[in-house]
């Protein structure tokens, strides 16, 4: 069925709300403590990331998440066995949040060869199949129809779970997104598609991009369910995204789901309008009202989860973590030269007789 | 003549033929009130407004088939794409849509339209930013290409694209837009389908476009002092139309040819080049053509590693003398 969420209500009775749901309350103190850890440890990282690229550091894009955490933190924690993920460019907090390490995340970004991706990808493109993460990638929507193809696979291997696909707002006007939508739907592919929409597609706001703003509207012309909710309380996100992947698992059904969300930096760091398209006002009210950390810690401190004494220790745990991250990324090599034509061809990488078969590279 | 950057160059460009022709409009990503995401287009929506300026929601598709369509009723959009990495979101519209409708209406239709944008690596962004599909657009007849190497050649391809009958792909650089060259401010254009000789020389030609013309005038520089070859460089500026006479009338003058490009060399520019050399200079060749290319996989991410792929000054020296020894 679909349904919106009256988002009037105050934040704090919310909150409560959201932590008594059936999903929350199973909640042990060490997953609500991990939630934090996540939520704190993917803003300290691209805080740390963020110094390095403005020290010259790290190189090209980087696309930050930081005001957007609880929505990859909350929906990766209701990941089952069988459960896959896959995003777009502004990838590190869903990298963290399956638990990719900050070291091999960063060296990543810095291009070096303890990099996630042997420094081959960069920052928008982090990937780790092991754990169900699959990208990471760089052209807005190209991940939606890949996303599909998981949930085709998991369906077509008998498997229960689903597949979470994230975008952002400006992905929906793509295309291969509408065509995605009818094929999953038509299919019954078991998808979740997952809007974090943060009102702003690169400088151009919602109002200006797309013709309707309620965007996950749209999954009514497919014959599909969806909701929305907001994105700043990770309980909220997880009650709100837990029914729909139930529903994915269970029924095979796709589901859209939109979230509304925030980024507090430019659509990267090197939008230097980000000030200009929307003022400082909008982005100071959201921090103060909204900001994702803030209010897990307000939520866990009032259930006694949480001191001050031990946020303040996580804090500086996750800092920590950060910086030996940017030390381990400084420290670690390059990839040698040769690196650059492996990983290309499968006979080549893995020197099968194939390989004899033909030329596979062309320089003189 | 003033010196102007490569991007206030493009700028130019748009700005004088929006005024010369009111059919002419700018279409993409951030172009408008964002002012471009590499600033090309800045100021020119305050100054011309929304219907000149028009910002697009994230649908390359959609406003390059939209292009395509205004174009058969007269107008003459010009579209930008962010990268022209984006521009294979819209591979139908562009390479089905805009390369054949002349030649399926049998003359009866054309599409004067202009997609420009960055087409570039060297900028530490991945494979999937860093494409150079101007051998994938000449390959479609009916479509044109040009590769500007400098701001005046800029300025020039560009007005000369927009005046175009038929779809011209204007390939920029992000590593140029900053780079001063010196521009004159009359009204001029530059013809699709003329090369620029950057330098003349005896002993060996180096074929090049794009920001690859630059390296290579750069190398002929070190060639001419530190070994004693005087090199000549063409900078090919179109490659469809291709200027065959100036590559075959240099390789005759000096018998050798080296071919430079940020391409991938599997069909690449330089392949069609090659071809063209051994087929119709056969004869007054003194050693294989030779080609520096990118190194031949999706360009890597590592920043020392890619500017070791892509064509640097250190690998066309050591090809050039390759070719004298």
């Amino acid at each position: 069925m679909a349904t919106t969420k009256n988002t009037s209500a105050t934040a704090s009775k919310k909150a409560q709300n959201f932590l008594d749901a059936p999903i929350n309350r199973k909640l042990s103190v060490k997953h609500k403590l991990d939630l934090y850890r996540t939520i704190v440890g993917i803003r300290r990282f691209e805080e740390r990331s963020l110094r390095a690229y403005n020290q010259g550091k790290i190189g090209g894009f980087l696309h930050l998440y930081i005001g957007q955490e609880a929505v990859a933190t909350g929906i990766v924690s209701l990941m089952e066995e069988n459960d896959h993920i896959i995003t777009a460019y502004r990838d590190h907090g869903h990298a963290l949040a399956v638990g990719m390490s900050m070291n091999e995340c960063m060296a990543e970004m810095y291009g070096k060869y303890t990099g996630c991706s042997k420094g081959k990808g960069g920052s928008m493109h982090f990937f780790a199949p092991d754990k169900h993460y699959w990208g990471g990638h760089g052209i807005v929507a190209g991940q939606t129809p890949l996303g599909a193809g998981l949930g085709f696979a998991l369906k077509y291997k008998g498997l229960k779970g689903c597949a979470v696909t994230f975008l952002g707002d400006g992905a929906v006007n793509q295309g291969s997104f509408m065509e995605t939508l009818n094929l999953v739907s038509l299919w019954n592919i078991p998808v979740v598609f997952v809007i974090e929409n943060n009102g702003y597609s690169m400088g151009t706001s919602l109002k200006r991009s797309s013709a309707k703003e309620n965007l996950a509207h749209r999954a009514d012309g497919f014959d599909m369910a969806w909701e929305v909710c907001d994105g700043h309380d990770v309980f909220e996100v997880r009650e709100v995204a837990n029914r729909a992947m139930q529903r994915a698992r269970d029924e095979h059904k796709p589901f859209l789901l939109e979230i509304r969300t925030y980024r507090y930096r430019g659509h990267s760091v090197a939008d230097a309008n980000h000030e200009k398209y929307r003022t400082k006002e909008e982005i100071e009210e959201y921090k103060r009202t909204k900001d994702p950390i803030n209010l897990i810690k307000s939520q866990l401190i009032a259930d006694g989860t949480l001191t001050e004494t031990l946020a303040k220790q996580i804090d500086q745990e996750k800092k920590d973590e950060a910086e030996a991250s940017a030390k381990f990324a400084e420290d670690s090599p390059y990839p040698p030269r040769d690196e650059i034509q492996r990983d290309v061809y499968w006979e080549v990488d893995n020197d099968t007789e194939q390989k004899l078969q033909g030329t596979y590279f062309f320089n003189d | 003549m003033p010196l102007i950057t490569y991007r206030e160059a493009i700028k130019q460009a748009l700005d004088e033929e929006i005024q010369r022709d009111e059919n002419v409009c700018i279409m993409g990503e951030e172009v408008a009130q964002y002012n471009g995401a590499y600033k090309v287009t800045e100021g020119l929506w305050k100054k011309h407004g929304d219907k000149r300026l028009i910002d697009t929601p994230i649908s390359e598709a959609a406003f390059s088939g939209l292009a395509i369509g205004a174009s058969m009723l007269g107008i003459r959009p010009v579209i930008e794409m962010m990268f022209m990495s984006f521009s294979y979101v819209a591979i139908d519209q562009l390479f089905n849509n805009a390369s054949f409708c002349r030649y399926m209406s049998g003359g009866l239709m054309h599409v004067p339209i202009v997609v420009r944008g960055p087409a570039n690596g060297g900028t530490n962004v991945g494979a999937t930013h860093s494409h150079t599909p101007e051998n994938m657009v000449a390959s479609h007849p009916g479509l044109k290409v040009v590769c500007p190497s400098n701001a005046y050649d800029a300025k020039g391809l560009m007005k000369a694209a927009i005046r175009d009958n038929d779809p011209v792909f204007v390939m920029e650089n992000t590593l140029l837009y900053g780079e001063k060259w010196e521009v004159p401010e009359d009204d001029y254009i530059v013809e699709l389908g003329v090369a620029n000789t950057l330098k003349q020389g005896t002993d060996l030609s180096i074929i090049s476009h794009g920001r690859c013309a630059m390296l290579s005038l750069q190398a002929a520089q070190t060639l001419k002092q530190q070994h004693g070859i005087d090199a000549e460089v063409i900078d090919l500026r179109s490659i469809r139309p291709l200027d065959e006479t100036a590559i075959l009338n240099s390789v005759k003058k000096t018998s050798r040819a080296l071919l430079v490009e940020e391409n991938k060399p599997y069909c690449g520019v330089d392949a069609q080049l090659s071809h063209l050399i051994q087929f119709k200079a056969f004869d007054y060749l003194d050693a294989p053509v030779h080609r520096v290319s990118a190194i031949d996989a999706p360009q890597i991410y590592a920043k020392p590693l890619e500017d070791w792929q892509i064509p640097n000054q250190e690998r066309i020296i050591a090809t050039a003398l390759k070719i004298f020894a």
